[in-house]
């Protein structure tokens, strides 16, 4: 690969860090697991002068749990780590769900939860998963950390809101409701291929009724579209047929699909309908067997 | 003290040797084009066009000439003034090495930068100004021979419309006359859609002009480096004996690696210029975008059926989509290749096709991609007619094809197109395949899942293709005959070298032409190197691609062989001092016919060749022999898939590959084995992702390998291989094309199982790819989903 000319930083803290992407005054990029930006300085499509990269900077790989439920993924954890997670696959289902359909297994030793919610792709996994799940993100920045909720994360098509001297730090999901249940269905023509349609759905439960539900969508829109009302419209209720189906129509509403070479709008919506209803129909089965 | 020798311990025919090239690859110690470095060598970068369709108004390089490490900006204008704008096709057509007046596709190269690394070359080409005027865009047939279309070639005189040729072949009158006795007609409109070859090396050079011996070495990725030393001394007009073509360690040819690009060209006129080595190597994009696709064929097929099942007639049409320049490597005879191979394995007395070609604003050069010659879209068309027939009979589609095959009695069997099949068990390899899938057993299962909504289907795939260009006297290209070449040297301890005209490119040439050479002499595979690909040392040949080698070349190599052990046998009678008739011949080892016991090995002969060899014999034991065919060799396949089709999303997912495939006699049958797996692997992609599309302005969609999809191990399925053994009849060892046989049968058994799925839904056709979206769009509006993939918008 053959990029533009840019100056390479590897520094060894964040304060570091911040300081040389203070320097670079917007002209600086922050290098995580490097599977989008690399691609991107590949085809010349961006041009930074400066690439900070963070991968020296010791105890941002983690994933854990709080006492109180709150899970917190750092900046450096990879999508393998979580895909290979034990307590991702016992606690949080929908996270667990969405981490071996992420790209391919050769992306995902390299690439980051985090990194993936910078990079706001409308066609990246995870920012659904973490919508869905009600999370937020950390930057941290010369004036401190602030904690700023995924929904305003994420401004446009790859784009977010971090100023030109923040670093995310971690990404967060508060503790469930209850039970956590749900899902992440994905449609994708081969194994490592963007999401056609990516669904994710976020539940907790208490006794047969619905406390928290989120539903997020990928692929669907100029951003990840969230579909609030669908999850509201499970909120206090059990899960039968009937909002099953209720919440898999306004999560076909919200999407704002495009017609492309992937499939027509048309087509993407009734995947979103379909996936949804999966999803949900999968939690009450595991909930009929459990009880 | 005579024990004979053990042909699979030695490693001869039938033994399922290990590659002995994996050694260097698997250690990543292979040598490809790019890992050569030659002292004083620059780098060159390409500017391609970013539009289909434009006149060139002005380029402007003066920029670039001013980065500091730029050695050369060649143009367009500039090759022109060295009479190298423009250079000949395969096809005897002409395709432009930097544009001058237009740019006829996206991708197509513009201008060349030389420079001293290739990052500053890269810079360079950005600094390049070029001024387009934007033309009406044509990307596909319909429109390339619509009422008013622009005319892509304006650069040729008598070029009046988009129209490459028209073509025609088979018996117009018969065929017609069937059609009208016919109980039925069945018909079918299909697409094969554009693919890539993609292999996992792309293109390059590095051409190393020495002005002191007047000498040009190039090593390239070439799969056929004598036809490129014919070409470059046309082209830049130097003699042959100063040209050397050295095409190292290749990663993947599948066609995409014949043709003669522009990269190559550019890339020797500046090491001329410059007399210091120039290496180009092409990135993906520029892979997937400028060279050699294959396919892009549109049919309209038709049958006359006999209630009872025959097959009276076939009438074929198809329309090429050739891109911006006519340069498909192709026999210079048949402007649609081999298409007219169609329905080769069935007895059907009349047959006619009509071809026209078309330009189009896209990439040139339908590459025979993993295919012997537009075989592929010939087996595909045929098979998904054959499968519609049965469908429109109401005849079980096995019964159907069984009903139709020639016969094992019937050979050598003339196909109503005028090929001449001679061998084959067409319906016991069926009936393995059959077999081994459970067919009865299937087709309840599918009754039985189709009461619960779920959505079971199996396709067949049955075919023989003519593999092996030539016999001389049908193919050339552009002239040469397609015949094959190999060189032995046996040295004076019994080891050996070995050269061919052919060039391996993950096909495993070294390993088993080896095995031919055991077989023939007796001497263990191990003892013998394997050269080609460079055209100062190997003897001229045609090269390697659909599925040559091994009818041609590999049947060179046994003929030279047998040279080897005529002289041999003169050595053996004069060691053992009894007259040459008197002498007999076992694997490694002659011996006295009356005293079984007095012998000499092959070893022992080699030795008396150069220390003990009789009075009058010449010295030495090496040879040469070039092989031309009496007959293309007939490989026949049956490949039967099972699929189960999800309704609500269109994902299908298989079940169950069957492949049963007569190659004739297995050299080494582990490698045949990997070429099946090979070939079934693309044709699962050509079936359900990899295409090439192109959105209305001539946008390539596919430039990548995240929007170009290639099948990993995650979705590919498992295949079960199965065997049947007709020997060729006319080939020394028996031994028949195999390399592409999957790739060219197995598309039609995917699709073919789905479309079996979708069956009483009135759906007579869905083209491949057969992607999620396609599929249930079928199903659920009940109609067919015909064309390119097109690139839909919400404005369309
Ligand atoms: C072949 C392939 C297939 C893929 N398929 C999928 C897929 O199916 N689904 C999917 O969701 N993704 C997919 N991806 C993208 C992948 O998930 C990336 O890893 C992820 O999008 C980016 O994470 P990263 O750590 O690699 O970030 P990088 O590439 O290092 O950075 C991406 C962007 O985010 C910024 N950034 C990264 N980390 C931080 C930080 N801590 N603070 C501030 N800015 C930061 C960078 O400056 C850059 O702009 C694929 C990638 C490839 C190469």
């Amino acid at each position: 690969m053959y990029p533009s000319r840019f100056r390479y930083e590897a520094p060894q803290s964040l304060d570091h860090a911040i300081n040389l992407l203070h320097e670079g005054a917007g002209e600086a990029k922050v290098l995580a697991g490097g599977q989008s930006l690399i691609p991107l300085l590949k085809l010349r499509f961006a041009a930074p002068e400066l690439l900070v990269d963070i991968n020296n900077i010791s105890g941002l790989d983690y994933h854990r749990f709080e006492a109180d439920g709150t899970m917190r993924v750092g900046a450096l954890c990879r999508h393998a780590a979580l895909e290979r997670s034990s307590i991702l696959a016992s606690r949080a289902p929908t996270m667990a769900a969405a981490a071996p359909l992420i790209a391919d297994p050769i992306v995902r030793n390299r690439g980051t939860l985090v990194g993936s919610l910078c990079h706001a792709d409308p066609q990246g996994d995870w920012a659904s998963v973490v919508t869905a799940l009600g999370g937020h993100v950390v930057a941290l920045g010369p004036d401190g950390r602030r904690a700023i909720p995924i929904t305003e994360f994420v401004s446009g098509p790859f784009q977010n809101v971090l100023a030109i001297d923040e670093i995310a730090v971690e990404a967060v999901i508060p503790a469930p409701k209850g039970n956590a249940a749900g899902g992440y269905l994905k449609l994708e023509r081969r194994v490592g291929d963007f999401a056609t349609v990516g669904v994710a759905v976020a539940i907790d439960t208490s006794g047969n009724q619905v406390t928290r539900a989120g539903i997020a969508l990928t692929g669907v829109g100029g951003t990840t579209i969230e579909a609030a009302g669908a999850g509201q419209a499970l909120v206090g209720r059990p899960l039968t047929a009937d909002t099953i189906e209720r919440a898999a129509n306004l999560a076909a509403e919200a999407a704002k699909p495009r017609t492309d070479h992937r499939g027509s709008a048309e087509y993407k919506r009734h995947i979103v309908h379909t996936f949804v209803t999966r999803i949900l129909n999968r939690v009450t089965e595991t909930a009929d067997k459990a009880a | 003290m005579s024990q004979a020798l053990d042909e699979i311990k030695i490693g001869g025919l039938g033994a399922s040797r290990k590659r002995v090239e994996d050694n260097r690859f698997l250690r990543g110690k292979g040598n490809y084009v790019d890992d050569i470095v030659l002292p004083g060598m620059l780098h060159m970068e390409i500017l391609r066009s970013p539009l289909a369709h434009a006149r060139i108004r002005s380029v402007d390089a003066s920029k670039a000439w001013d980065i500091p490490g730029v050695r050369l900006v060649l143009t367009g204008e500039m090759m022109a003034t060295r009479n190298l704008a423009w250079m000949p096709t395969l096809s005897y057509d002409t395709q432009a090495v930097l544009a001058t007046d237009k740019v006829r596709f996206q991708g197509q190269e513009v201008a060349c930068v030389i420079a001293d690394d290739p990052y500053i070359a890269k810079d360079a080409c950005e600094a390049i100004v070029v001024d387009y005027e934007p033309l009406p865009v044509i990307v596909n047939p319909t429109q390339a021979m619509a009422e008013g279309a622009p005319l892509i070639r304006d650069d040729k005189e008598n070029q009046h419309d988009n129209v490459v040729y028209d073509w025609e072949v088979g018996d117009k009158a018969g065929t017609d006359a069937a059609f009208a006795r016919a109980d039925r007609v069945s018909s079918l409109e299909l697409h094969y859609p554009r693919s890539h070859p993609s292999p996992l090396e792309c293109c390059g050079s590095i051409a190393d002009f020495d002005r002191s011996t007047s000498k040009l070495t190039v090593y390239m990725t070439t799969q056929a480096p004598h036809i490129i030393r014919a070409a470059v001394s046309m082209v830049a007009e130097l003699p042959e004996h100063m040209i050397r073509i050295v095409s190292p360690d290749l990663g993947g040819g599948f066609g995409n690696k014949v043709p003669v690009y522009p990269g190559y060209v550019a890339s020797i006129l500046a090491s001329i210029l410059l007399e210091r080595p120039v290496k180009w190597i092409e990135d993906k994009s520029g892979n997937l975008i400028s060279t050699g696709f294959g396919r892009d064929v549109y049919l309209q097929g038709e049958l006359a059926l006999r209630n009872d099942g025959k097959i009276l007639a076939v009438r074929m049409h198809t329309d090429a989509d050739h891109g911006a320049f006519f340069s498909d490597a192709q026999p210079s005879k048949f402007k649609i290749g081999l298409m007219h191979s169609a329905f080769a394995c069935y007895d059907i007395p009349y047959a006619h096709l009509t071809a026209r070609g078309m330009y189009t604003n896209k990439a040139p050069g339908g590459v025979a991609y993993r295919c012997s010659l537009r075989v592929t879209e010939a087996m595909y068309f045929q098979e998904r007619m054959v499968q519609a027939a049965a469908d429109d009979l109401g005849i079980d589609q096995a019964e159907f094809r069984r009903l139709n095959f020639v016969r094992d009695d019937d050979f050598p069997h003339r196909t109503p197109f005028g090929f001449l099949t001679d061998s084959g068990q067409y319906g016991k390899c069926l009936d393995v395949g059959l077999q081994a899938v459970g067919y009865e057993n299937f087709l309840k299962q599918k009754e039985e899942a189709k009461k619960r909504g779920r959505l079971l289907g199996i396709g067949i795939s049955t075919m023989t293709e003519p593999l092996g260009a030539g016999n001389s006297r049908e193919y050339d290209i552009l002239g040469i005959k397609m015949f094959d070449s190999a060189e032995l040297r046996v040295h004076m301890s019994g080891k050996a070298i070995l050269r061919t005209g052919a060039k391996t490119q993950g096909q495993g040439h070294e390993t088993t032409w080896a095995q031919i050479v055991s077989h023939e002499l007796g001497i263990p595979a191990e003892d013998i190197v394997v050269e080609e690909g460079d055209t100062d040392t190997a003897p001229f040949g045609m090269g390697t691609y659909a599925s040559r080698s091994t009818p041609v070349a590999g049947a060179a190599v046994a003929m030279v062989s047998r040279k080897i052990r005529a002289k041999a046998r003169k050595l053996a009678a004069h060691l053992l001092e009894v007259s040459e008739e008197d002498v007999e011949w076992e694997l490694g080892r002659f011996y006295v016919r009356s005293a079984r016991d007095r012998g000499v090995t092959i070893q022992e002969c080699a030795m008396a060749a150069y220390s003990n060899m009789p009075d009058g014999m010449e010295p030495g034991l090496e040879n040469n022999a070039y092989y031309d065919p009496p007959n293309l060799t007939w490989p026949f396949a049956c490949y039967i898939v099972t699929v189960e089709v999800d309704p609500q999303t269109g994902v299908w997912d298989v079940l169950n590959v069957v492949a049963v495939d007569d190659c004739g006699v297995r050299i080494n049958p582990m490698i045949v084995e990997g070429q099946i797996m090979g070939g079934l692997t693309e044709a699962y992609a050509m079936a359900s992702m990899q295409f090439i599309t192109f959105d209305a302005e001539g946008n390539c969609v596919g430039s990548n390998y995240m929007d170009y999809l290639l099948p990993t191990a995650w979705e590919t399925p498992g295949f079960e291989l199965h065997e049947v053994v007709t020997p060729c009849p006319h080939h020394p060892i028996g031994a028949k094309g195999v390399g592409e046989c999957a790739t060219v049968g197995g598309p039609a058994a995917f699709v073919n199982a789905v479309m079996d799925a979708l069956k009483g839904t009135g759906v007579r056709n869905i083209d491949m790819p057969l992607l999620a979206d396609r599929v249930y769009e079928a199903l659920t509006l009940r109609h067919d989903v015909s064309g390119a993939p097109p690139v839909k918008t919400d404005d369309a």
